[in-house]
């Protein structure tokens, strides 16, 4: 049996693994590189629509589920909730296949010990999308296998039984769910079973009220903060305030005499204090003296020059048609600049973990959006098996990328090593702040030629970035093989190529630079950035040509029946439910921009005011494809988040760095949208465009920069190329 | 040293640093985890809750200020079972989305509307400055409203 299993296994990776390189993620395909540049874009403008598999485990239903005999389904969640909603969805997806009530239904996160490991991440907005197809298969093969357990024991046929929340009715007999698994160890798993169709569907497509509201109200201890365990001490680590620079000669002889220190750690790669409170670590740690090497001088100027287009490794992502200056025949050649700053994460609840080694195995308590790698790493650093280590993941005080690289995990474990006690270890703010996985700034240059006509006969986006993706524990090959082969990080693209594809002549071009300090995922990528500069410059073109920007959208947009035809829709929906009209009417004037991420367009029609020199967002109304809206509510809640998320970055936010110091490192001075900053009006239209769930959680921070700053345009006559956005 | 206070109706004695800021002799000393340390330096609000009625960023309170003082957490809102009314708006506004932050709005509001009782947007705009990075806000303003409406304020 366990050969069996074993066998299967192996089956499955090795048709995940075909089915990955197909959509361009896993590159090597039968030991070919990819070199040419066809093939190259082919994949980028596949990685803009095509979403990758999940690629955890899919073949067994009871290790996605627990029944247990008071007739309850839990459900364990391979993928972690940090406010997505997702734990809602994956609820009302498992209640649909398995013919139960909401109510029925649990959902926890998967430790790992569950076997329900997805080895890759929560994040690129796939949790719904991802196992849209995976879950309801384990959960209509569930249902299966407990109506052949109940015919068993009821004796009689499978097709004389009816189901009825989780109960089981055939022959005058009943027995529910809960009863049919009692005594069962021995389970036989079927063929996937049809799946029900879209009419049949009682939740999956109702605004169903988030099933974790009722702890998220009352202030319940779900988060990897709150987690704690008896015995339990606390940890603070030494983390650099400067980049490029090593710490070294480390004094901790004042911090091992501070009160309520029980050990000063001195580990590979890290210093740090255990004590018997938060404060009293903190304390400590505050006093360990040591030296900074600087390996080079680095300001903000020098950052803004490295981030150049023209600089680093270019890669061409789209190339249709003629360069903007080699198209003939009459016309005006326009060009813009524009550019973005270093963004913070600046999640509320600061990373951190709370580890306990104990005979050689270590548990972990902890907010990641990274369950298995974390596993791998605290393994490997200290040089035990994966499977003895368990990560529990808890509930995540924000996500946005920022949880994809955790090794306070293996700070915290190898702590409680050193004390025999489990040790929470976390970052302060300062910490989170100079210590942040930034989303890289970027620079763009935006190309174009309109006819006399008024037509884009050519467009060219040009555009240089950090890394995001490449920089990350989570991808299949090393970040190197990657780069050799495609030359660009595909999540820097995101948003980045033109979506435009009625213009003849169009080309995006990526310029890939390093830089001296952490850069990495932050919700939605490239996009927040490459969506500013392109649908900035539509709306300049659109005014030099003298048409209304809407309409010269749709004169530009493909109707093909997909693509172009999806995001045509959402153009189209947004315009008519905002009314929007380029004319400023009193002190407002409208801005309206569209981007299409991950498969999902979205557009936004944003009214706007200067108060006291300051922009001023009223009124914000969204059109947004997701397909399937699993849960209307939560992707409308999504929707609304990104707006006002995206008005923070547009607006306000930007680490500064001064002689190797990044800073702000406090909420406040790194200023963020308010409750005052928020629109008092946002519109949601939902349009389901797709017959599956796509990507919720991203796509819509695309288009708002750019809605903002085409409101300015039209109220002041000013562009604003530069993010944050400010009239000075 | 010792410290004598009431914290959710019942009276509570710590002996700590007096220096120990309020968020953690809640938190780790008498394991109420709902508020929430965000800063450390009173700049985001997660830790929010009150000390004789006042909404109080706990993170920069020292304990020894807490001495015959009344604190109420998130936990001590509602009257057991029952929620108070601005958790009820909350949940029937379905405001929460990673709901690390929400604890500390939801004790500025109470405090909020036990002075104002029916605030205006502008009034709301001024009194409620905690931050959300998920930017609830939206939500957070109708549930405002709602609350007050719950209350009978409008």
């Amino acid at each position: 049996m366990a050969e069996e299993i074993k066998t299967r296994k192996k089956g499955i990776r090795r048709r995940k693994f075909l089915k990955y390189s197909g959509v361009g993620l896993g590159l090597m395909i039968g030991g070919v590189y990819l070199t040419r540049h066809m093939w190259r874009r082919a994949i980028f403008e596949g990685a803009e629509t095509m979403l990758p598999p999940y690629g955890g485990e899919t073949g067994q239903p009871m290790i996605w589920f627990q029944v247990t005999p008071d007739n309850k389904i839990k459900l364990l969640s391979p993928k972690v909730e940090m406010g997505q909603g997702t734990f809602t969805s994956l609820a009302q997806m498992a209640a649909d296949e398995l013919e139960v009530d909401m109510d029925r239904i649990e959902v926890v996160h998967a430790d790992t010990d569950s076997g329900n490991i997805d080895p890759m991440s929560t994040g690129g907005s796939l949790s719904v999308a991802g196992l849209w197809q995976p879950l309801r298969e384990m959960a209509a093969t569930l249902r299966e296998m407990l109506k052949t357990k109940a015919a068993e024991k009821l004796g009689v046929a499978v097709s004389a039984l009816s189901l009825a929340n989780g109960v089981i009715t055939g022959g005058g007999k009943s027995m529910t769910y809960g009863e049919v698994v009692e005594g069962v160890t021995d389970w036989e798993i079927p063929d996937v079973p049809p799946l029900k169709d879209r009419k049949d569907h009682k939740y999956i497509g109702k605004p169903i009220p988030r099933i974790d509201l009722h702890d998220k109200v009352v202030g319940a201890p779900i988060f990897g903060m709150d987690a704690s365990m008896p015995g339990m001490l606390y940890g603070s680590v030494v983390r650099s305030r400067l980049i490029d620079t090593d710490m070294s000669n480390f004094d901790v002889s004042e911090a091992e005499k501070m009160p309520g220190v029980v050990k000063v750690v001195k580990s590979d790669g890290f210093v740090g204090v255990v004590a018997k409170s938060f404060t009293e670590a903190d304390n400590a740690r505050r006093k360990i003296k040591f030296d900074y090497n600087i390996k080079k001088d680095w300001n903000l100027s020098d950052i803004e020059e490295a981030i150049k287009v023209g600089n680093g490794r270019k890669a061409v992502i789209q190339k249709e048609g003629e360069a903007v200056e080699d198209i003939d025949g009459e016309g005006e050649v326009l060009e813009m600049e524009f550019r973005s700053p270093i963004g913070a994460h600046a999640q509320i609840e600061p990373n951190g973990a709370l580890a306990h080694y104990e005979d050689g195995k270590v548990t972990l308590m902890l907010s990641t959006q990274v369950v298995g790698i974390t596993r791998n790493e605290v393994a490997d650093a200290l040089g035990i098996d994966a499977e003895d280590v368990n990560v529990i993941p808890t509930y995540l005080g924000g996500g946005f990328g920022r949880r994809l690289h955790t090794p306070n995990a293996i700070q915290a474990a190898i702590m409680s090593k050193e004390v025999g006690k489990p040790v929470k270890c976390f970052f302060d703010r300062k910490q989170e702040f100079q210590n942040d996985t930034f989303r890289p700034p970027t620079h763009h240059i935006m190309r174009g030629k309109l006819s006399p006509e008024g037509k884009i006969v050519g467009l060219e986006h040009n555009f240089a970035s950090g890394d995001t993706m490449f920089n990350s524990a989570i991808l299949p090959v090393s970040s190197g093989t990657l780069e050799n082969m495609l030359s660009a990080d595909i999540g820097s693209i995101r948003g980045g190529a033109i979506m435009y594809r009625g213009i003849e002549n169009h080309r995006a071009t990526y310029y890939h630079v390093d830089l001296p300090f952490a850069t990495s995922f932050w919700r939605s990528l490239g996009l927040l950035a490459n969506a500013f500069a392109i649908e900035s410059f539509i709306d300049e073109l659109a005014i030099k040509a003298g048409k209304n920007p809407v309409d010269f959208r749709l004169d530009h947009l493909l109707d093909d029946g997909a693509y172009g035809t999806r995001i045509r829709n959402v153009v189209k929906a947004c315009a008519e439910k905002s009314g929007y009209t380029d004319k400023p009417s009193g002190d407002r004037a409208m801005g309206f921009a569209a981007s299409i991420d991950a498969g999902s367009p979205c557009a936004h029609a944003v009214e706007v005011s200067i108060v006291d020199n300051e922009i001023k967002v009223h009124k914000v109304v969204a059109a947004f494809d997701c397909g399937i809206a699993v849960n209307p509510d939560q992707v409308r809640a999504q929707v609304e988040g990104c707006i006002c998320m995206g008005i923070s970055a547009s607006l306000f936010e930007k680490m500064d760095l001064k002689d190797n110091k990044l800073y702000p490192t406090i909420y406040g001075p790194y200023q963020m949208a308010l409750m005052k900053d928020s629109p008092k009006e946002i519109e949601t239209i939902l349009i389901e465009g797709a017959d599956v769930p796509l990507p919720v959680g991203e796509p819509p921070l695309g288009p708002i920069g750019a809605a903002i700053g085409n409101a300015v345009r039209r109220l002041t006559g000013k562009r604003l190329t530069e993010l944050p956005m400010k009239l000075t | 040293m010792q410290i004598q206070f009431t914290i959710n109706g019942k009276s509570q004695s710590v002996d700590v640093d007096g220096k120990t800021p309020l968020l953690w002799v809640v938190r780790d000393v008498l394991n109420l985890k709902g508020t929430k340390f965000g800063c450390g330096k009173a700049a985001c609000g997660a830790c929010t809750l009150h000390v004789d009625g006042e909404a109080v960023r706990s993170c920069s309170y020292p304990i020894k200020f807490a001495e015959g003082k009344k604190i109420t957490t998130i936990e001590g809102l509602g009257e057991g079972d029952n929620l108070h009314s601005v958790q009820q708006a909350w949940k029937e506004e379905i405001v929460p989305q990673c709901g690390y932050c929400q604890p500390g709005f939801m004790m500025a509001t109470a405090a909020l509307l036990e002075k104002i009782p029916n605030p205006t947007d502008e009034d709301i705009d001024n009194n409620i400055v905690n931050i959300c990075r998920c930017a609830t806000y939206y939500r957070m303003r109708k549930a405002i409203h709602r609350a007050a409406e719950i209350n009978g304020a409008t």
